[in-house]
């Protein structure tokens, strides 16, 4: 039976190989056949010779997650044959180059090898030793579109725009892969019983990564200044930011910039730079991960106490200390959360979704400003560098910027009695003002130590521990403005909770667990602290799953501590292994719980008993 | 210590500068250092030269990292703003901050620990970044908040209070700064003001990163015979190498030298600075040169002080980026948000 616009190729290579472009290339063609995929990127923190693989998932019914079980392998790596062998479904494909035959460590009864003579191909069309090294992977591109089915014009029209100006590559291009469709038209059973076929499942939506869409976001947020250190996940942010602003943000007249990007010395350099500038007025931010952060707890203890706005994006990685650099985790939660000595708390972002990374850019910038403090996106490596399926990104042009309370030089004319941190308006938010507003008011000294309302050093008791129950008051205004979180409630005795990236594979998840007779309410979490709507589906539910990526339930914790949730009614669903979790593992690990505590597992709400919201 | 309201007492005898205004316009709280500290003749020189200068106090940026010398923003130009970040990380604040709004002019002030310890990383980097600032080392040779351990430019041999001798090399903030190509590098002591105020004036006025070490002793706890961070040591050890006079731009010259003693070097404001070589070897555009003769001077005893470089023509970090006149702190939705339209551009490149 043939199945269409449903299966999970996984291509295992060489880091350095150039196979990455060849692979982004095949994964396009579908997206451009209105097939939605999603796409991850499983490397190593190696520059070449490693192993690298990249797996294309595409799902008709829209699932992005990852699933378990390749369906065809693309083993071009001898080093990794063994492992990628074993993790094909039975039934499944396996594609190699048998220019020397099948390899034994190939051979598994129960796949179906396709072989193609890919390196004899190569050698008889090309001479130069580097161009056959990169068509190797151009010719199995090839190959695949005949096994699968993909329109070859829209793999060639693809090739033609990649190579625009760069004309003399095309042609060799279009050769290679016609080398590879020829091969398998001529030669294997064409196409296979898994098949892509034109769709329009995609619709306008687009596909980006996190990162970039982040780094638009910032732009379109009003960022001028972003100072970071290199680090991966993160370092593709600032990239993209640069590349975008130094298009969008530059003067028509003079071709000036409207924007500054420091690739700072170290990650407290980073910060303190994005600090400085905020202080003075500026719109700025950072980009890291877990390593950094650590490195910049000091700054953001000074920057909550201080009091300035400042936007960092955490791109989270496996840690602790490096951890496994180039995989995916939800380990920083608390360490944000907490960021820093004394009584510190910092307001998060957990964007789900390229287009989420959009919008909370934004959200951030709006966010900090108004609140007068650093706000964290906790973003991680499987959003932030994995080209997905996103809604195009949308900004409404009448929406203006939050800057928050600043006062002008008008202001501080007209108001009789400044103190940058008075409450004034109750919300335990103080006035700024920034540097060089008026000759003769307004002007204070920032600092990390003790003061009083009016800024004044002063190391009395009293006036500290008012300004620190300020900044309780400043807390709970933080919770009526973060982004609520999206709950589909259908009155079902339990819940299941999550945030980041662990929406990605729910809805799947969900899908099959109602088909085993589980069902459950749902909470995407989105900011912290939490809208009281959380801890309402945590209290209406008789208990709430927590799914994370990481070893110790940080956000579960977080629940306990400050949404006063009952610890004995958060059961943990976790995933830490630094691939992101599966639909599978979450359906596993839920049955698992029903079964060892003999829960029914149809846990809808019968008929008249049904719970108050 | 509480916060002390300062008297406000009017001298109309005080003289006015270009924009009517006199010198306790450009002062700040009482300090609270100990008497005799040599950071408050550092920030008594700061009031003079900004005051002299006749920029608006609240024009300037004040940035530190912490110690009794980051402490000192707050004890001068009151009517600016001030930030006293954490400890060794001034540099990165102030580069923010000039990044942020290049129309301010920055001042930084900073401890030998501050910068030449913890911080010695950002130190260096705000000198390969070229920020157009004016930082001030107030050098000590000790730690002197943390009650007088030694910091890394106290000399070899120099002895603690209780005569402990310092066992390790000193690092020379000043050849740092020469090395990784600071625009205008100088050194003084805190109890030269006739020597540091024109100096501040010209690190002010100089495009780029300014940089002045000032021997700024620390009675408490390294004032002692046997320092060589001391009054008496610095007094009898210092050799002016170059000596520089600020020649604002409406100002006449009134100092009197003789024929081919000095160079005029014209500033980006269209101010002067006069050049008077006190050391017959020295040149002050000779980066190499300087570094070389500091080299042996520091081996000879010598504390040398002047402008030791200057580059007349020197960038600064705005003009590297190649940002826009306008601060960047002031701009707004219309010049930095593209718009939905671009937005539907770039949704395509993503198809
Ligand atoms: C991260 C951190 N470590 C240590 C300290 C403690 N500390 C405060 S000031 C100081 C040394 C200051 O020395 P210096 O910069 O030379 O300033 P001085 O007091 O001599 O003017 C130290 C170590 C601190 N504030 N922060
Ligand atoms: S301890 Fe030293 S540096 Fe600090 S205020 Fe006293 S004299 Fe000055
Ligand atoms: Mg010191």
């Amino acid at each position: 039976m043939t199945t269409y616009n449903d299966f999970v190729i996984r291509f295992a290579n060489v880091n350095g190989s150039g196979s990455a472009s060849a692979n982004g290339m095949f994964a396009k063609a579908l997206f451009r056949m209105g097939v939605p995929i999603s796409t991850h990127n499983i490397f190593p923190s190696n520059i070449e010779g490693l192993p690298t693989w990249f797996e294309v998932r595409a799902s008709g019914r829209g699932y992005h997650g990852r699933r378990q079980g390749v369906d065809l392998m693309v083993a071009m790596n001898a080093e990794t044959f063994e492992e990628d062998v074993a993790v094909i479904v039975p039934g499944g494909y396996l594609l190699h180059d048998n220019s020397g035959g099948l390899d034994p460590r190939l051979d598994r009864p129960d796949v179906n090898h396709i072989g193609v003579p890919i390196a004899k191909l190569v050698v008889s069309e090309y001479t130069d030793p580097r161009q056959r090294k990169l068509f190797k992977n151009i010719v199995y591109v090839g190959a695949l579109a005949a096994l699968l089915n993909i329109d070859f014009d829209v793999i060639t029209g693809m090739v033609s725009t990649q190579y625009r100006g760069k004309d003399e590559l095309i042609g060799p291009n279009i050769r290679a892969l016609e080398i590879g469709r020829d091969y398998a038209r001529d030669y294997l059973e064409c196409p296979l019983p898994i098949q892509a076929r034109r769709s329009d499942a995609v619709g306008d939506r687009i596909m980006i990564d996190g990162n970039e869409a982040g780094a638009l976001g910032a732009i379109y947020a009003g960022a001028t200044i972003c100072a970071w250190y290199p680090i991966t996940p993160s370092t593709s942010m600032a990239e993209a930011f640069e590349k975008h602003a130094a298009r969008l943000r530059v003067d028509k007249d003079t071709g000036q910039h409207k924007f500054a990007v420091i690739q700072a010395e170290d990650e407290m350099a980073a910060i303190g730079i994005v600090i400085g500038a905020a202080w003075n007025g500026a719109r700025a931010f950072t980009a890291t991960s877990g390593p950094g952060l650590s490195l910049m707890s000091e700054f953001l203890g000074l920057a909550y106490f201080a009091e300035i706005p400042a936007v960092l994006f955490d791109i989270q990685r496996v840690g602790p200390s490096t951890g496994m650099p180039t995989r995916t985790q939800q380990g920083d939660v608390l360490a944000a959360a907490y960021a820093s000595h004394g009584d510190t708390r910092h307001p998060l972002l957990f964007p789900s979704t390229p287009g989420e990374s959009f919008e909370f850019a934004a959200t951030a910038f709006d966010l900090a400003d108004r609140l007068q403090t650093p706000i964290i996106v906790l973003s991680d490596l499987e959003l932030g560098m994995n080209e997905n399926l996103s809604d195009p990104l949308t900004w409404d042009d009448e929406r203006r910027y939050d800057r928050g309370k600043v006062l002008s030089r008008e202001d501080l004319d007209s108001i009789g009695d400044f103190g940058r941190y008075m409450d004034v308006d109750g919300d335990g938010i103080g006035y700024r003002t920034l540097p060089g507003t008026h000759p003769t008011k307004g002007a204070f000294f920032t600092r990390g130590t003790s003061r009083d309302a009016y800024a004044r050093y002063t190391e009395a008791a009293e006036p500290y521990t008012a300004n620190m129950d300020r900044l309780l008051v400043k807390w709970q205004t933080a919770r009526t403005l973060m982004p609520a979180p999206e709950i589909g409630r259908r009155r079902h005795r339990v819940g299941i909770a999550y945030y980041g990236t662990t929406a990605v594979p729910m809805a799947e998840a969900l899908h099959d667990l109602a088909q085993d007779g589980v069902r459950l309410d749902t909470m995407r979490i989105r900011a912290f602290p939490f809208p009281d709507a959380v801890a309402d589906f945590i209290d209406a539910h008789d208990f709430v799953f927590v799914v994370e990526q990481n070893r110790d339930g940080q956000m579960r914790t977080l629940l306990v501590n400050e949404a006063g949730a009952d610890p004995a009614k958060l059961v943990s669903v976790l995933s830490y292994g630094g691939l992101s979790i599966t639909a599978d593992t979450i359906r596993e690990r839920i049955l698992k719980h029903f079964d060892e505590n003999n829960l029914a597992r149809l846990t809808e709400v019968s008929g008249g008993q049904a719970r108050r919201t | 210590m509480t916060f002390v309201a300062k008297p406000e007492v009017h001298h109309p005898q005080l003289p006015l500068n270009e924009i009517g205004l006199n010198r306790r316009d450009y002062e700040g709280l009482v300090s609270t250092l100990c008497a005799g500290c040599g950071h408050d003749s550092v920030s008594a020189a700061l009031i003079q030269a900004c005051a002299e200068l006749a920029i608006p106090p609240h024009r300037f940026a004040k940035l530190s990292g912490i110690g009794c010398s980051s402490k000192t923003p707050n004890y001068f130009l009151g009517n600016s703003h001030g930030f006293n970040a954490v400890h060794g990380r001034m540099p990165s604040v102030a580069t923010g901050a000039n990044l942020a709004n290049r129309s301010l002019y920055c001042i930084g002030v900073s401890g030998d620990g501050d910068s030449a310890s913890i911080g010695i990383g950002q130190f260096a980097h705000i000198v390969r970044r070229r920020i157009n600032m004016l930082y001030i080392v107030d050098n000590n040779g000790t730690y002197g908040l943390t009650k007088g351990q030694f910091s890394a430019t106290n000399d070899k041999g120099s002895t603690s209070k209780r005569g402990v001798p310092n066992l390790y090399e000193p690092i020379d903030l000043v050849s740092m700064a020469l090395d990784i190509g600071a625009g205008f590098v100088a050194r003084s002591f805190s109890g030269d003001k006739g020597q540091l105020v024109p100096l501040i004036k010209a690190g002010l006025m100089h495009r780029g990163f300014a940089f002045i070490d000032v021997i700024s002793p620390c009675v408490a706890f390294n004032n002692h015979n046997g320092s060589t961070k001391s009054y008496e040591f610095t007094r009898s050890h210092a050799a002016s190498v170059v000596a520089a006079d600020f020649v604002s731009p409406h100002e006449e010259i009134t100092a009197d030298y003789g024929p081919g003693e000095r160079e005029v070097v014209e500033m980006p404001d269209g101010s002067r600075l006069h050049l008077r070589k006190l050391e017959e070897d020295y040149d002050p555009h000779d980066r190499a040169g300087a570094l070389t003769y500091l080299q042996q001077a520091a081996l000879d005893g010598e504390v040398v002080t002047g402008l030791l470089y200057v580059d007349s023509d020197g960038t600064d970090c705005h003009e590297i980026l190649d940002t826009v006149d306008t601060p960047l702190s002031v701009l707004g939705e219309a010049e930095l948000c593209p718009g939905q339209a671009a937005l539907d551009g770039i949704n395509a490149g993503f198809r």
